[in-house]
């Protein structure tokens, strides 16, 4: 046993927050955050030519080969950073989704292309409330074409590509969903960017109009791929959210230490001290569930399905925590637009509802944690 | 990372497994595992008795003490090897807790401060169980506050002559030694007046009385010391050094403590599994679910840390003030969970002992559970060493600091 990443990934681990800090300055996000620009579009090319948008793709489809670990230490510092980039749509979702499923003219037209930066992708799987379930998707496939509408999806302004879950039966199965590969420039959809919580990564409504679509993986396996991608990428976003986590407590901490008040430090006032203590408690058990669902991922254990939904739901609550008391820490800074705090606020309640709401992934655990206990 | 055994991993597990299988008390296994927690007595048997003779036997085969050095009793075994012994131990584990302070705290202090024969005497008898060790630290006027106790040690000749009063000793009334907290100068501020010595609790002059807890049972105790005689040679670190003495095993004490603690989740969700509500299966109400989640990823959060924990011991770290998160999270968890396990069982989750559901065992976890929450430092303690030894905050402002110990007031206002 060794519940630790190796000293080749950690030394990735620095790099790559030695890249972010300096590509990707808070000032960098707020040129996003402002509406200046869709994404850091020098930033992904930085990310594409440091290798680490492809870290977790084959050697054979243009990527690092590295591998899920490495890609999970990258993830941490993507968070961390709160890069205003679509990372988690292109790499956890599109690319995941590619890689478990995808034919191997489809992984070699689109995976080397989201290595080298050139594509990016998304994942097209909710339309309007309800988390994921097959009877929530409506969207019709027929003789190869889609018609429907898709929101949120996430970078769905800025996609080249999207992953679509569309109906293909009527049985009340999961069989009846089926996934599909649509190129988005090609023509047959429109795009309509939506505001949403967290300006640093785009949320769009797209609406498909007898939309030529290729499947992704056999028909009415739609379902049980979904599952497998939704999984990895609850791992690799839970390293996102410890990424924010950690990065929030690091501000509050600091900033205890400077600000001054009654004549002394903030941090010296118990419920300050015991606020920020609270943070590191919830940040250490999601990094601890994290490394779990990470180990389950890189071995693709029989664990994943679990290990996925308690990392998940452990970051989610750890970020959400430490977003939202790190404002309180700043007082009426924190408030203001001109501090940071806000953007991780907002990252940390967006990220909560991405795959899903906290409530659904609670389902999900208890479900498998009954299946496992069963077994 | 990798949570599979290495080859030597599986092979000292099933050595472990195999030895366990053919020698452990199999006739309480069942007993001992619904027992858990606030409550781990035998129907049948003097559970001391049978703690002792597990132990023994354990020490006899050299599985006492894993990670001690062989000289002192123990395997010379590696963290993890410590880890999977544990695993395979199973509900058998449950009888170390009667050791726990001896093997957790006082061991590792004597291992770092006393003389090299002590260390060779009373060691093996403490790792095979033979004999118990308590840890004679909180007074009425020092528990948080340790460096605020009274009890003097004064010199006379080659002895220590101890005169004043302990309280909350647990498992004092059955121990035949302990490590023992004292102030040798009270004219000099209140950390840099203690000593630390070792004694054997028949000393004349000992005086245990038990107290009963709120949880009606009697496992701590008040000890009472007049003019116990301790020799020189029983000392343990400097004389004024007692403080820094005392953090060795205070951190000790945090990660034995911290790694022992239960969540009761398994239980909790072993309940849920097979109880039915008005509505229906517990399993399948939403809100239990959602309870049950949010339990299950603090008692995963919590395994996972002591794994991450004992990965960084085995290459060569020493355990950091980090390990003070165990006990801080299990233990209201585990208040939380008992609360709720009787909360549905509506008003019948009054009823304690025999008569009750599942023969009481959440009514017990509920009275046992705010002794944990003080034992071995309070939440609040527990919050202070996180936010001042790991993040690095401010010291709380301590008044009494820089003020000789027999000046400081001893009374508000
Ligand atoms: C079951 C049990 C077994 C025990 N076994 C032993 C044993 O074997 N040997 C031994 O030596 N001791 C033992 N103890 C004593 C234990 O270590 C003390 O009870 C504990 O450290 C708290 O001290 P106290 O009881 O004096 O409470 P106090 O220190 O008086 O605390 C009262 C309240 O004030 C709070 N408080 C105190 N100081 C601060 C501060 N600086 N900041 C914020 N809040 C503060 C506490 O958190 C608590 O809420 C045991 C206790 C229990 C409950």
């Amino acid at each position: 046993m060794n519940f630790d990443f190796s000293d080749d990934q950690k030394q990735l681990r620095d790099q790559a927050r030695k890249f972010l800090a300096e590509k990707c300055s808070p000032k960098a996000v707020r040129v996003v955050l402002d509406g200046k620009a869709p994404y850091d579009k020098e930033l992904w090319k930085g990310l594409a030519e440091m290798g680490f948008l492809g870290v977790a793709i084959p050697e054979e489809f243009g990527g690092a080969g590295a591998g899920h670990l490495e890609l999970c230490v990258i993830a941490e510092e993507m968070g961390r950073a709160n890069a205003p980039v679509p990372f988690s749509s292109t790499v956890y979702l599109a690319a995941e989704a590619l890689l478990i499923a995808g034919s191997d003219a489809q992984k070699k037209k689109w995976l080397p292309a989201i290595a080298s930066g050139e594509a990016i992708g998304t994942l097209a799987l909710f339309e309007g409330k309800g988390n994921p379930a097959p009877k929530n998707v409506k969207l019709a496939a027929a003789n190869g074409v889609l018609n429907g509408v898709k929101k949120p999806v996430a970078d769905g302004a800025i996609a080249d590509f999207a992953v679509v879950a569309a109906r293909t039966g009527s049985s009340g199965r999961d069989g009846d969903i089926s996934l599909f590969l649509v190129d988005l420039k090609a023509g047959g959809v429109e795009v309509k960017s939506l505001t949403n919580l967290d300006p640093t990564r785009g949320q769009a409504e797209i609406t498909f109009k007898d939309c030529k679509a290729e499947p992704l993986g056999a028909a009415g396996d739609g379902w049980s791929i979904l599952t497998q991608v939704l999984d990895r990428a609850a791992v690799l976003c839970a390293f996102e959210q410890v990424g924010g986590s950690d990065r929030t407590l690091e501000m509050g901490r600091d900033y205890a230490l400077d600000r001054i008040a009654f004549g002394r430090q903030i941090g010296s006032f118990q419920a300050v001290k015991h606020m920020l203590a609270d943070m590191y408690v919830s940040a250490t058990l999601a990094r601890s569930n994290s490394y779990y669902g990470a180990w389950a991922l890189s071995t693709n254990a029989a664990e994943l399905p679990e290990a996925a939904a308690a990392a998940r739901i452990s970051a989610t609550q750890a970020f959400q925590h430490c977003a939202k008391n790190n404002i309180q820490v700043h007082g009426g800074m924190g408030f203001t637009w001109e501090f940071d705090c806000h953007m991780y606020y907002r990252r940390a309640n967006a990220m909560a509802l991405g795959l899903g709401s906290l409530s659904y992934w609670e389902d999900q655990l208890i479900d498998r944690m009954r299946k496992k206990n069963a077994a | 990372m990798n949570f599979d055994d290495t080859p030597q991993e599986a092979e000292f597990r099933s050595l472990a497994r195999a030895w366990i299988g053919a020698n452990a008390p199999k006739q309480y296994e069942d007993e001992l595992r619904k027992s858990s927690l606030g409550r781990t007595v035998l129907r049948n048997a003097n559970i001391l008795e049978v703690a002792k003779a597990w132990q023994k036997k354990k020490a006899d085969a050299g599985w006492a003490c894993l990670h001690w050095p062989k000289e002192y009793g123990g395997r010379g075994s590696s963290p993890i090897e410590r880890v999977i012994w544990s695993q395979e131990e199973g509900p058998f584990g449950q009888l170390s807790r009667m050791f726990i302070i001896g093997h957790g705290m006082c061991g590792p202090t004597m291992m770092a401060f006393a003389r090299e024969e002590h260390k060779r005497t009373y060691l093996p008898p403490l790792a095979s169980g033979e004999k118990i060790w308590c840890q004679l630290f909180s007074e009425p006027a020092g528990g948080s506050d340790v460096a605020g106790l009274r009890t003097r040690a004064e010199k006379d000749g080659g002895d220590w002559v101890i005169n004043g009063q302990k309280i909350w000793t647990s498992g004092a009334h059955y121990s035949d030694y302990g490590i023992l907290l004292t102030r040798t100068d009270p004219t000099v501020p209140k950390h840099k007046g203690l000593t630390m010595f070792f004694l054997d609790m028949k000393s004349p002059g000992v005086e245990v009385r038990p107290i009963k807890q709120a949880s009606g049972a009697s496992d701590f105790n008040e000890v009472y010391f007049t003019n116990v005689r301790i020799p020189d040679h029983q000392r343990l670190g400097e004389v004024g050094d007692g403080w820094n003495v005392s953090l060795t095993t205070l951190m000790n004490e945090r990660s034995a403590i911290g790694a022992a603690v239960s969540t009761g989740f398994p239980e909790l969700f072993e309940y849920c599994s097979s109880l039915m509500l008005d509505d229906g299966p517990a399993i399948e109400d939403r809100a239990v679910r959602s309870k049950l989640a949010n339990w299950a990823v603090k008692a995963s959060g919590l395994k996972y840390t002591s794994m991450r924990a004992i990965s960084a011991l085995s290459k060569g770290e020493r355990p950091g003030p980090e390990n003070s998160i165990g006990k801080l999270v299990a233990g209201s968890m585990i208040q939380d969970v008992a609360t709720y396990a009787l909360d549905l069982q509506g008003a019948s989750g009054v009823v304690s002992g025999e008569d009750a559901e599942l023969a009481g065992r959440f009514q017990a976890m509920l009275l046992r559970a705010p002794g944990t929450r003080v034992e071995g430092g309070t939440d609040e303690i527990m919050r202070n060493i996180i936010a001042e030894r790991v993040l690095g905050l401010p010291g709380d402002i301590r008044v009494d600091k820089d003020v000789p110990f027999n000046k400081i007031p001893t009374k508000g206002r």
